[in-house]
């Protein structure tokens, strides 16, 4: 397969503790994308959610990057890099103090 | 033409508040709404007693009340939690400031109570230390407030007549109003409660701007319990004209924090002043230094109608027999809103006003001459 040249390099990633090869320059959201589920969090309804806008506008694509939330689409995979899916899922309660 | 008891102008919570309340006392009522977006949506939806003046105490006290009667039967989308507020006490002087504070209220018959330094710091781990104490009003909450108020017209529709148009009126005239498509609607009595709008179909209505900005983080469920509002914010920060910002975060039930407050007078501009934010923010982290840790997701701004003594517009409009007013909530109209509507239903029905009508009066200013 004929590849150029800016194709040849590749970074590890670590996505939900799965160690994944990805094109390196790709955005986190790319590289999420081009493996199922291609999700990236779940909403307050417990709805799946994914990339949708690509230029950090609508943060349907946050996850935790290397232990904080960040933007999928606005960051850049890097070799080593840590990324979790479903950023804070688990819908809250404002507990009242008693 | 179409008729109705009430036509009410504006579908935001007081708008909605005021319907309900119409429909309970047995009026058929007609709601147009031009979809403009108010205060309601762009608002906290703090349920809070406020008590800068016996007026803003006696409206704001009987609202929780009809809040707290409201909430068993809300459904979940409104989101109403009983999360109260603590009052942050940062020096000794604040700490007196809740002190009288808690006279007040207490002396209404509001529950509330002083925690000291250790309890503030056990109540709220993520303060900042040092802080001098705080006071906690238990019945105050949060509800989501669109939400409430299209929760308050289904209710309205579920018990009585209730027309709901997506509609801007144009003119107000006697009975009439035109809207904007030349059509035109009558009713016995027609409400006015379209916020910072009103002054268009209502000239001279002293209604002032007052913009501010929110932000709301993701999800961090368990970083904050209560209400947490600076009692600075009554002591100082948002009493003058300029602008000001001042601390006061909100948990919301998913986790979210919602983070205010600024005060910015002289300005129609809808976007997002950045200075302002960063002040607004900067203020925050004073007081919860892990917010910087956090991620926001949503920065947005909104407009209260302000008064210039900062109450309501409650009852008729002296010049106009059949056109009655509930506009100039400012900050406060998710609170105040039922009790609006109680305290307007009454007067339109002739009943006895749950509380005493005048400071609401509109015959306080001398705008009308014009009008």
């Amino acid at each position: 397969m004929k590849r150029s040249a800016s194709h040849t390099q590749t970074v590890q990633i670590v996505v939900n503790g799965i160690p994944r090869q990805v094109p390196a320059g790709i955005s986190v959201a790319a590289a999420l994308a081009q493996q199922p589920p291609g999700t990236t969090r779940t909403s307050v309804a417990g709805e799946p959610r994914a990339p949708l806008c690509g230029m950090g506008v609508c943060h349907e694509c946050r996850v935790r990057i290397q232990g904080r939330i960040r933007l999928a689409c606005q960051t850049v995979c890097a070799e080593g890099m840590a990324i979790d899916t479903d950023a804070g899922t688990a819908p809250g309660i404002a507990t009242p103090c008693p | 033409m179409q008729t109705t008891d009430v036509l009410v102008i504006g579908a935001g919570i007081v708008g909605a508040a005021c319907a309900h309340s119409l429909v309970q006392a047995g009026l058929s009522v007609r709601i147009i709404d031009a979809r403009l977006g108010g205060a309601t949506a762009a608002g906290m939806g703090h349920l809070v007693v406020m008590d800068d003046n016996p007026a803003e105490l006696a409206l704001s006290k009987s609202s929780l009340d009809l809040w707290h009667a409201l909430a068993p039967q809300m459904d979940a989308g409104c989101a109403f939690t009983a999360c109260g507020t603590l009052w942050l006490a940062a020096n000794e002087e604040e700490l007196l400031a809740a002190h009288a504070k808690r006279a007040t209220l207490q002396a209404q018959g509001v529950a509330c109570e002083m925690l000291d330094a250790v309890a503030l710091a056990r109540a709220e781990p993520a303060l900042r230390r040092g802080l001098a104490g705080a006071l906690k009003v238990n019945g105050d909450s949060v509800v989501y407030a669109p939400r409430a108020a299209q929760w308050l017209v289904a209710q309205a529709a579920a018990h009585g007549s209730v027309v709901f148009e997506q509609a801007e009126a144009a003119q107000i005239d006697g009975h009439t109003v035109t809207l904007r498509d030349g059509s035109q609607r009558s009713a016995g009595a027609i409400v006015l409660t379209s916020g910072i709008q009103a002054p268009q179909l209502c000239p001279g209505l002293p209604l002032r701007p007052k913009k501010g900005h929110l932000v709301i983080t993701d999800r961090y469920p368990g970083t904050v319990h209560h209400q947490l509002v600076e009692l600075g914010y009554i002591t100082s920060a948002h009493h003058s004209d300029g602008t000001s910002v001042a601390f006061n975060v909100q948990p919301r039930p998913t986790g979210q924090l919602l983070i205010g407050s600024s005060r910015e007078f002289d300005t129609t501009d809808p976007a997002v002043n950045n200075t302002v934010l960063a002040r607004m923010l900067q203020r925050a982290l004073t007081y919860l230094p892990g917010l910087a840790d956090l991620n926001a997701i949503r920065t947005w701004t909104g407009f209260r109608a302000a008064t210039p003594d900062s109450l309501p517009i409650i009852g008729p409009l002296p010049v106009h027999p059949h056109l009655w007013l509930a506009v100039g909530h400012e900050g406060l109209g998710v609170t105040t809103a039922p009790a609006t509507a109680q305290l307007l239903a009454a007067q339109i029905t002739g009943s006895t006003p749950p509380i005493d009508p005048m400071p609401y009066a509109a015959q306080r200013f001398d705008s009308w001459d014009v009008a």
